[in-house]
């Protein structure tokens, strides 16, 4: 009984095995830039009170803000909000029962890519 | 005694046991943002890099200030949720439970701090 012939079962596929498509990379972006951002979000609101506190604060934190690790950190996270703010509309479409064929999905994905990447360059010359 | 049958209690759940509320949420909140972030990255943006003055004019002016405000509440929310459902995806037992309490409570920290430095430059 407990010989018992094994069922040869399928696995399920696995990340490491998974080809690389446009719609599951941009899935997993959604992911990290949603939550990458939070690095942005800590950046702004520290300036924020430091600009609530005082004179001597504020020279820190906006020192902090506008030096190059600042103009890093915000510009990644200007791109990382206009992605996730793509593909939050994306999956909006997707609920709503559109766009999920392959050929569609795809475009999307690359949409969200190159839009993304559009709309941060545009954003940062509005508020040059 | 249950007085509530098997299928009352199951029914419109689902396998995450809670039924569409998180997703529901997420998706108001996310409707909401699609408003308010582009409006607030173009009053952040402009403010970013200007001096202490002009930073508090602009964020004592009562529209950046109630969209500072709702973007805060809002955005944390839907932050605090979405690393709620990543959590739950990766993490399994006390783990689990100890950032998904960090990031809640990092999630209100932000909104806090960032309410506070608003009321005082607004009021």
């Amino acid at each position: 009984m407990a010989e018992a012939k094994r069922v040869e079962r399928p696995l399920s596929p696995h990340i490491q095995i998974y080809r690389w498509q446009v719609p599951m990379l941009t899935s997993i972006l959604t992911r990290v830039t949603g939550h990458a951002l939070v690095a942005g979000v800590l950046l702004a609101v520290w300036w924020l009170l430091a600009a609530a506190t005082s004179d001597e604060y504020f020279t820190v934190a906006n020192t902090v803000a506008t030096s190059w690790f600042g103009d890093l950190v915000f510009t990644g996270s200007l791109w990382a909000v206009w992605y996730h703010y793509l593909a939050g509309l994306r999956h909006l479409y997707y609920d709503a029962g559109h766009g999920l064929d392959i050929p569609t999905a795809e475009k999307l994905g690359w949409t969200c890519i190159i839009g993304s990447v559009v709309l941060t360059v545009i954003t940062i010359l509005l508020v040059q | 005694m249950r007085y509530l049958t098997a299928r009352k209690r199951a029914e419109g759940k689902g396998a995450a046991h809670t039924g569409t509320g998180h997703h529901w949420s997420m998706t108001v909140s996310a409707v909401a943002l699609a408003f308010l972030v582009p409006v607030w990255l173009y009053i952040f943006g402009r403010a970013l890099g200007q001096s202490r003055d002009a930073v508090l004019e602009t964020f004592a002016s009562p529209f950046p200030a109630i969209l500072t405000g709702l973007l805060l509440v809002v955005g944390m929310r839907h932050f605090a949720m979405g690393a709620t459902m990543m959590i739950e995806d990766y993490v399994r037992g006390t783990a689990r439970k100890m950032l998904v309490i960090f990031v809640i409570s990092l999630a209100w920290m932000i909104g806090a701090v960032g309410i506070f430095a608003l009321a005082k430059i607004a009021l």
